[in-house]
């Protein structure tokens, strides 16, 4: 149990940091979305992510990964949100093909993972049907072993290879029991995909299923499989928020000591001064227990689903203060598209709401507490 | 220095000899006083009130993997803990800065527990601004002559001797002109007024001094140089604020869920008003980030990361959760978060609603909460003044 990072990950930030910082400034992020850019990140990019091995770092070396950890990725994930780098990482390496790692389905994991590993293969996972984040209201039918119903927010199914539906095979409503994971291919006669664009240039797309047939060998999972998959990308979207929160308030703190008023550098305000420690303390505060979350989830702590929505919970609320106060800190000029601290604005509020809330977060804490 | 683990085992028999079952109940204010003085001084004899002081001023001479040994003993069956503003910080600050002679004169005083300080810090007028400080010195012959007028002196009353921020140069700017002296509280010229706080308690004194006399070989460090000595003084009482919350065994008091689901009730298995349930739930993620931050900075401190030091954060986001804990307490009660005293309210009630009022001071004292930001602002961000 850490809170701080070992050798090993410290070395892994740096490659990662190298590589970033040379490969993936900024602006790639806005060129992309300028272009509408068919696929909404860069291939050759993502190539070289499997050759630093990132892609595999969750998977067993049998299915050509590395067997590290969440915490592992997340050092990763940290990094890229710093540079905002749009590449298909949360949805397949912990929503899509994390589905099909943590299932018993041996035989699609033999199939599936090397190729993800690879870089050859993109797995969503389509499994939210609201606005507010509600997993289990789930309405998607499985019926005769077809399903059908309509997907929102599934991140980068426009580019997968293989969708994850959850569906319902049993129940109603936000009921946890009767839900069921599987494994369809994105181009399956019943599919239909059509991109959405969001305000953080991510890629996200409505799917729909209009009888598509899964057969029983393409079953990962139920509820529980769901939750696990779940509390892992929630705390990897967590180290992502957090890089881009770290950056956006570096940069914000570099702005109060460079930018003059009324002949003074408006970092010498103390209106200013004093909301800038407190940036720093919720910055910290998260980095913390974000941490302890993904060695809670490394370790299977038996508190782990409190400890990830304690933390989703405090980075939510870190960013949306980061987020705020960048933009405000940066005046007139932070309204502009043309300065980058908007962009990471946009990213902080969408990886806010993303997978839950703050408010969604402290009332599942409070459940798991036990009022 | 003897073997670790002899000197564990020699430690536990003199506890097994020396301190009763009734004492093994952590630092409680009913311990019987005959029998807390019969330890104390087993204490003071072995010189485990100041373990890892010189023997020569009646330390224990422990390093300091024998004095955390010394600790542990002492923790896992519950001691009282001595604790007094002499050994926590005039000794480390003598140490450092005092003569020979007042190392003579006073540490084994402090360290045999038979001599006990107060602090003669803050004024009416200066609070945050301690450096502003009025209170004057003034030479005669080989003494200094004390005049004015100090507040939030603890233990006051009950103390024999103060250390005290007194202005020796008039003239020089402000924080150039102080100096740190000691002399005793018992003497003509130094009245005590107990200052009784919005809580009821009065814990604290005002003293006013209107020609008290100190020796001017009593003054600690250079003379006009006090700001740089109670600087370095204030640093020992930072590293152990925090450390105090709770107490070592202090009496189990009910968790602030428990008695929030006391005070709202429960209804299908959640709290049963939302609002309180959702200001509960982060207060409690708080209170984790809180202490996972405090012990990140100690592990990173240990495997020499360096980075900004966010052990600077404590202060003011503990006082921070310490007021919010409470006032979450007296919201859950309502009007029975109201009570002062007599029938009608919970002792529960009554002493969450004290602590309520108790713990607004969190964020004034030891240097408030904007203090604290802005000594983040300069010295860990790096924001230029």
């Amino acid at each position: 149990m850490s809170v701080i990072l070992s050798e090993e990950q410290l070395m892994l930030r740096e490659s990662a940091q190298t590589f970033l910082a040379d490969q993936s400034p900024v602006t790639r992020m806005r060129e992309l979305r300028d272009a509408v850019d068919e696929n909404g990140y860069t291939p050759a990019i993502w190539s070289q992510m499997a050759d630093l091995g990132w892609l595999g770092i969750l998977l067993a070396e049998e299915h050509g990964g590395s067997g590290m950890g969440v915490a592992d990725l997340g050092v990763v994930l940290w990094e890229c949100g710093k540079v905002l780098a749009p590449e298909p990482l949360l949805s397949t390496l912990l929503l899509g093909a994390n589905a099909v790692r943590l299932s018993d389905n041996e035989v699609l994991q033999k199939d599936v993972l090397p190729s993800v590993a690879e870089g050859d293969r993109i797995v969503a996972l389509a499994f939210e049907e609201t606005g507010r984040f509600a997993p289990y209201a789930v309405s998607t039918r499985l019926e005769d072993g077809s399903v059908t119903g309509k997907k929102l927010h599934v991140l980068d199914a426009h580019v997968a290879d293989q969708i994850v539906v959850v569906a319902r095979a049993a129940g109603s409503g936000g009921d946890r029991d009767g839900i069921a994971l599987y494994l369809v291919d994105a181009n399956a006669k019943g599919v239909s995909i059509t991109r959405h664009r969001r305000v953080d240039g991510r890629n996200v797309a409505e799917v729909e299923f209009d009888g598509v047939e899964v057969g029983a060998d393409r079953l990962l999972g139920g509820a529980d499989l769901l939750d696990r998959v779940i509390d892992q990308a929630t705390i990897g979207l967590a180290a992502e928020m957090l890089g881009t929160a770290e950056e956006a308030f570096e940069r914000t703190l570099q702005y109060l000591k460079d930018r003059e008023q009324f002949g003074a550098r408006i970092g010498t305000f103390q209106a200013l001064r004093h909301r800038a420690a407190e940036m720093f303390s919720e910055l910290e505060f998260a980095r913390s227990i974000v941490r302890d979350a993904l060695s809670a989830v490394d370790e299977g702590r038996e508190d782990a689903a409190a400890c990830v929505s304690a933390a989703k919970a405090q980075a939510s609320k870190a960013a949306r203060l980061i987020g705020a106060e960048a933009i405000q800190m940066h005046g007139g000029i932070g309204m502009t598209d043309e300065e980058e601290i908007g962009l990471f604005f946009k990213r902080l509020k969408a990886a806010e709401l993303s997978l839950g809330d703050a408010t969604y977060h402290q009332r599942r804490f409070a459940t798991l507490q036990g009022y | 220095m003897a073997d670790l683990e002899a000197f564990k085992e020699e430690v536990r028999a003199i506890i097994a000899e020396h301190l009763p079952e009734e004492l093994r109940v952590g630092n409680r204010p009913d311990l019987p006083k005959e029998s807390l003085g019969r330890w104390i001084s087993v204490m003071a004899d072995q010189g485990w009130i100041t373990p890892d002081w010189p023997t020569e001023y009646g330390g224990g001479g422990l390093d300091r993997k024998h004095t955390a040994a010394l600790k542990a003993e002492l923790k896992k069956v519950r001691a009282p803990v001595v604790s007094s503003f002499g050994v926590s910080m005039l000794g480390p600050t003598l140490l450092e800065y005092g003569t020979d002679e007042q190392k003579q004169e006073f540490l084994p005083k402090i360290s045999k527990h038979t001599m006990r300080w107060c602090q003669g810090f803050s004024e009416p007028g200066s609070g945050s601004d301690l450096a502003s400080l009025q209170c004057r010195a003034e030479k005669d012959g080989d003494e200094y002559v004390i005049t004015g007028q100090k507040i939030w002196t603890t233990g006051a009353d009950r103390a024999d001797w103060i250390f005290c921020l007194v202005r020796t140069d008039f003239d020089a700017p402000k924080h150039e002109g102080i100096s740190f002296i000691l002399f005793p509280m018992h003497q003509d010229g130094v009245e005590v007024a107990p200052l009784t706080l919005i809580d009821g308690s009065a814990h604290f004194s005002q003293v006013f001094f209107d020609g008290a006399r100190a020796k001017a070989e009593h003054v600690v460090g250079p003379l006009n140089g006090g700001w740089t000595v109670a600087k370095r003084l204030l640093q020992h009482e930072r590293s152990t604020d925090g450390s105090s919350d709770g107490g070592i065994g202090g009496a189990a008091k009910e968790s602030i869920s428990d008695f929030v689901k006391r005070e709202v009730g429960m209804e299908g298995g959640v709290l049963a008003d939302a609002t309180i349930r959702e200001r509960l739930a982060a207060h409690e993620i708080d209170k984790r980030a809180l202490s996972l931050t405090m012990r990140r900075a100690a592990e990173e401190a240990r495997a020499g990361q360096k980075g900004r030091d966010i052990g600077s954060l404590g202060k003011f986001r503990w006082a921070n959760m310490v007021k919010n804990e409470q006032d979450i307490a007296v919201d859950a009660a309502g009007s029975q978060g109201l009570g002062w005293d007599g029938p009608g309210f919970e002792t529960a009630q009554l002493e969450r609603t004290k602590k309520w009022l108790i713990t607004r001071a969190d964020s004034i004292w030891g240097g408030t909460n904007e203090i604290q930001l802005n000594v983040i602002a300069k010295r860990v961000l790096g924001i230029p003044e």
